[in-house]
């Protein structure tokens, strides 16, 4: 039985997007309300997969198959588990949140805009629902496109630089997992990922397997050593573009690890996973480290980003349920208070633009619904129980407390860190005496900002309080997927 | 024996390409006609009429035809098809331009015609003979198309540049040749092959036979080390010669390299895969690392043509049915693509003035974007990104390199790629992130633009459903060889 769920979920932002990019763009009213309706509909469409979707099923479902470039056995091969439901819901609903915050701004070629985003969207769920190898590969790569020049046209002074970095960099580690696809499919004969997971390989071409896996998804994600576009990337890029950036685009890399190399390479999983675990925990503590000294918000954020990251892979490395459910849950969560944090500083920088945090001082004086939001949204990147980011962080310890105390104290730390951080940043922004007139003068949020940033709080105590309401969907799926890891793959000799 | 009949039917293509050559030059001279409508109406019907009877005779078996000299066989059927499709789209784009240069006239397409006439002549060749009048014709007509902007002192020099390297590169095919010829004691490409296979020959001669004839391919290619006259001769000729170069001959290389290495020096392969890896390599690296440093956008897709050639070798180099059909398929889009970017070049082109400094394309997305958008998919799909057809032409020769074991040549291959997408991303910067420099109107035609529409589109269309062109490929490659 095929339903058409994920196809019209892709599809449908996509063709709403090329066709704003292309209408006529007269009417600013009209091609406003067209980008928002788009938005809108294309967060609809999505709904029913995660209705109709069955919790405990291992399966993938509602998949689609067609045959599509024969001669290399390549399909238009789709399907959702666990791990991609609410991956594919928080993409839509970014998308939505991002057209309607900036419904009302000046931004130059706001239908061109709005179209890139609304185009990335759907590559994005395209890249969370391909079964097929060479179809994931191709919505990774075209959903460059339009990040490079959401940045490069919308971005801030050195965009150019930033975003040709970022590409560059994605693009480097992607060319090698191709090269790894088609390693395995002249020994499968095809590009499914479920031949893939029945493959014996060699522990050796596992692990080369697994490193060129390694490079496309940690230079996304992004772990330490390969983080520093990110920073740049995040600077540069206008406010829409660092939320998709930092709530989407870095869990596609997350995301990948769990669809690709791990199942694909589990006994190099076994074999490297104290490397990763070190590599993690580096980016937890050193990177928060670095967090500490920013000067910039939005490096600030962007550092703060690459640590929580650490979480995540640390997570979802640990192969236990427990860590990888964790590292799941922190998935989501990051992408909910990065893209609150995001949206925050956005706010201030488009009154006083500036991001310097020593230029600024007293807002809460003039802004205080605003400033009650961002010292909400700095607890909850801090950790506080009862946001979501609490969950995914405590689950994450628990999981690596069964792995040894110290990976788990250093996990820890981040706690300390990451409230560090966030606390002093809102301390030396928000609150004091005014600094000048600027910060006296400042008018607080509107009511479009109201209901963007209200609706991510109510989001981040929602899954913070009922944390079940992701579980749910993860539970079988995780199960399923540390059965994969179990499994050695190593010919029988 | 085939009888006289059957061999007059299977030329009828070439008969009626050198017929219209001859007509187009007269019809030139006696015909006063301003515009050229005449001579252009006629060379493009004629391409009609030949692509369809080449067409007709598809996928249909393989012969060969006087005294075994000409073989009718469905690679060349594909490549030949594809010839007369580059040179309709070459004709297409050139005719405004060329016209308002002054240089549309019957001699341009005459000599194109007798260029795809040797283009034909190299894809059935069976003989080395064959293959090098071929060669010849082909060569002499681009000296001379080259040098028919004579008033232009770039034309001239990268003519006669061309002319002396190219004979150079002759010479050396030749006498590569003539040695097979005393090995073997024949012409003939099938024999050739028998002969090296059985016989028990002297090695070195045969070495040295070898390595002169993939020195003449690779040359013709724009190999490196060979590479020299690309840039020069892509810089110094007018536009639409620049993308004539770029884009038909190429499927006269590929024939060449498949009839000598596949068919006839098919023994050796073990030789000159060798070869082959090396020039790609190479070509690659210093293809896509040179054009970085352009400021001439002819001069940067004349070495972004040296990296995909390394491409295409690489495709070769396996020495599978797999990898020369990965080959056919890319030089297939390579032409497609190259053929978007210089009508690209072309269409922005001013009476007085070529659009070809990078710099001209600075803030193009304000001053045109329609145009800006065709270009930055033709630079997609040239730096090999998906969902455009260039990703899949990559993806198909490193499949068939990496079929054949040669993993880490596949990974050097792919980070040349990267290095490469930097100059393609560098076009869309310009055009979409920097802010113009002058903001006048660029005045191009309606039906220019449209031509470039299908062409650019058709980037995306072919990388959306690549099927039938990979399968044509693959079908006609594996009937043929």
């Amino acid at each position: 039985m095929q339903n058409y769920l994920l196809s019209i979920s892709i599809w449908t932002p996509i063709v709403l997007g090329l066709v704003l990019l292309c209408s006529n763009q007269t009417s600013q009213r009209f091609s406003r309300y067209f980008a928002l309706s788009a938005g809108l509909i294309s967060f609809g469409v999505t709904w029913p997969i995660a209705m109709r979707f069955d919790l405990q099923s291992q399966l993938f479902q509602f998949q689609e198959f067609f045959h599509w470039i024969l001669p290399y056995r390549i399909n238009y091969h789709l399907g959702v588990d666990g791990f991609s439901v609410p991956l594919i819901l928080l993409t839509s609903f970014m998308t939505l949140l991002v057209i309607f915050s900036t419904q009302k701004s000046d931004i130059k070629n706001l239908p061109h805009y709005h179209a890139a985003f609304l185009i990335m969207s759907g590559l994005m769920i395209g890249v969370f629902c391909a079964l097929d190898a060479i179809l994931y590969y191709i919505f990774w790569e075209a959903m460059l496109i339009p990040m490079f020049l959401i940045i490069g046209i919308w971005g801030g002074p050195n965009r150019i630089y930033a975003t040709i970095k970022f590409f560059l960099y994605t693009v480097l580690g992607s060319l090698l997992m191709l090269v790894a696809f088609i390693y395995l499919y002249l020994n499968t004969g095809s590009f499914s990922i479920f031949d893939f997971y029945q493959l014996p390989i060699a522990l050796p071409a596992q692990i080369l397997i697994f490193l060129s896996f390694f490079m496309a998804f940690a230079v996304k994600i992004p772990m330490w050593p390969v983080h520093t576009w990110l920073p740049d990337a995040h600077v540069e890029a206008p406010t829409a573009g660092s939320v998709i950036l930092a709530a989407i685009m870095l869990k596609l890399g997350g995301y990948s690890f769990l669809r690709f190399a791990m199942p694909i390479a589990p006994d190099a999983t076994w074999l490297l996973k104290p490397i990763i675990i070190a590599l993690s925990l580096i980016a937890i503590v050193y990177i928060a480290l670095i967090a500490l000294v920013q000067k910039d918000m939005k490096k600030l954020i962007a550092y703060s980003s690459i640590s929580h990251m650490g979480f995540v892979t640390l997570g979802i490395f640990m192969l236990s349920p427990l860590a990888v459910e964790g590292g799941y849950m922190q998935m989501i969560s990051h992408g909910f208070i990065s893209a609150a944090l995001f949206f925050c500083v956005g706010i201030i920088y488009d009154q006083t633009h500036t991001r310097q945090i020593d230029q600024y001082g007293g807002v809460i004086n003039s802004m205080p619904f605003f400033a009650a939001f961002a010292v909400f949204f700095a607890m909850a990147n801090s950790g506080l129980p009862g946001t979501s980011g609490f969950v995914g962080e405590f689950m994450v310890i628990m999981g690596a407390m069964k792995e040894g105390f110290w990976i788990a104290f250093i996990a820890a730390l981040t706690l300390l860190f990451g409230a560090a951080y966030s606390l002093w940043m809102v301390k030396r922004v928000f609150y004091g005496t005014p600094l000048n007139k600027t910060m006296e003068s400042l008018k607080d949020i509107d009511s479009i900002q109201w209901l963007t940033l209200g609706s991510l709080a109510i989001l981040i105590l929602v899954v913070g309080l009922f944390p079940s309401i992701i579980t749910d969907f993860t539970n079988v799926t995780v199960d399923s997927f540390i059965h994969l890891m179990n499994r050695s793959k190593l010919p029988i000799l | 024996m085939m009888n006289l009949a059957i061999n007059i039917n299977a030329l009828i293509p070439e008969i009626i390409i050198a017929t219209s050559a001859m007509l187009v030059l007269l019809l030139g001279l006696f015909v006063k006609d301003k515009n050229n409508h005449l001579i252009y109406g006629v060379s493009q019907i004629t391409l009609l009429l030949a692509a369809m009877l080449v067409a007709h005779s598809g996928f249909g078996p393989t012969y060969r035809v006087f005294n075994d000299m000409h073989i009718i066989d469905p690679a060349g059927n594909f490549l030949k098809l594809l010839s007369f499709i580059a040179t309709s789209f070459v004709f297409l784009y050139s005719r405004s331009y060329l016209r308002k240069k002054q240089l549309l006239n019957g001699e341009y397409f005459s000599l194109t015609l007798f260029a795809l006439l040797g283009i034909m002549l190299m894809i059935s060749g069976a003989n080395l003979l064959m293959i090098y009048l071929g060669l010849e014709l082909l060569s002499l007509s681009l000296y001379a198309l080259i040098a028919l902007n004579r008033d232009n002192l770039d034309a001239t020099e990268a003519a006669m540049k061309y002319f002396v390297l190219g004979a150079l590169a002759s010479g050396l095919m030749l006498y590569g040749m003539s040695m097979i010829y005393g090995l073997t004691g024949s012409l003939d490409l099938q024999v050739i092959a028998t002969h090296l296979a059985e016989m028990n020959l002297d090695p070195s001669i045969m070495a040295f036979g070898l390595v002169f004839i993939v020195v003449g391919i690779a040359f013709k290619f724009g190999a490196v080390p060979f590479q020299m006259w690309v840039p020069d001769i892509y810089h110094g000729a007018a536009l639409p010669m620049t993308m004539m170069i770029s884009s038909m001959p190429k499927f006269a290389s590929v024939a060449l390299a498949a009839r000598l290495l596949f068919q006839g020096l098919e023994p050796l392969a073990v030789d000159w895969q060798q070869m082959l890896l090396i020039m790609a390599i190479l070509s690659m690296i210093l293809g896509n690392i040179t054009a970085i440093a352009q400021d001439n956008i002819k001069r940067m897709l004349a070495y972004s043509t040296i990296s995909h050639v390394g491409f295409m070798f690489f495709g070769m180099m396996s020495g599978t049915i797999n990898g020369l059909s990965s080959t056919f398929f890319y030089v297939a889009c390579y032409a497609l693509m190259t053929l978007a970017a210089f009508g690209a070049i072309i269409t922005l082109s001013q009476k007085n003035k070529d659009f070809d400094q990078l710099n001209d394309y600075k803030g193009l997305s304000q001053r045109n974007p329609m145009m800006a958008l065709m270009i930055m998919i033709i630079m997609l799909s040239l730096a090999g990104i998906p969902p455009t057809i260039g990703f899949y032409a990559k993806f198909s020769v490193l499949q068939s390199a990496i079929e054949v074991g040669m993993v880490w040549p596949a990974v050097i291959a792919v980070l040349m790629a990267l290095i490469g997408m930097f100059y393609y991303l560098r076009i869309i910067k310009l055009m979409y992130f920097d802010s113009p420099s002058s903001l006048q109107k660029i005045h191009f035609s309606g039906d220019l633009l449209f031509i470039l529409g299908i062409n650019s589109f058709s980037l995306i269309l072919l990388g959306l459903s690549p099927k039938l062109l990979m399968s044509l490929a693959a079908l006609a490659v594996g009937l043929s060889f």
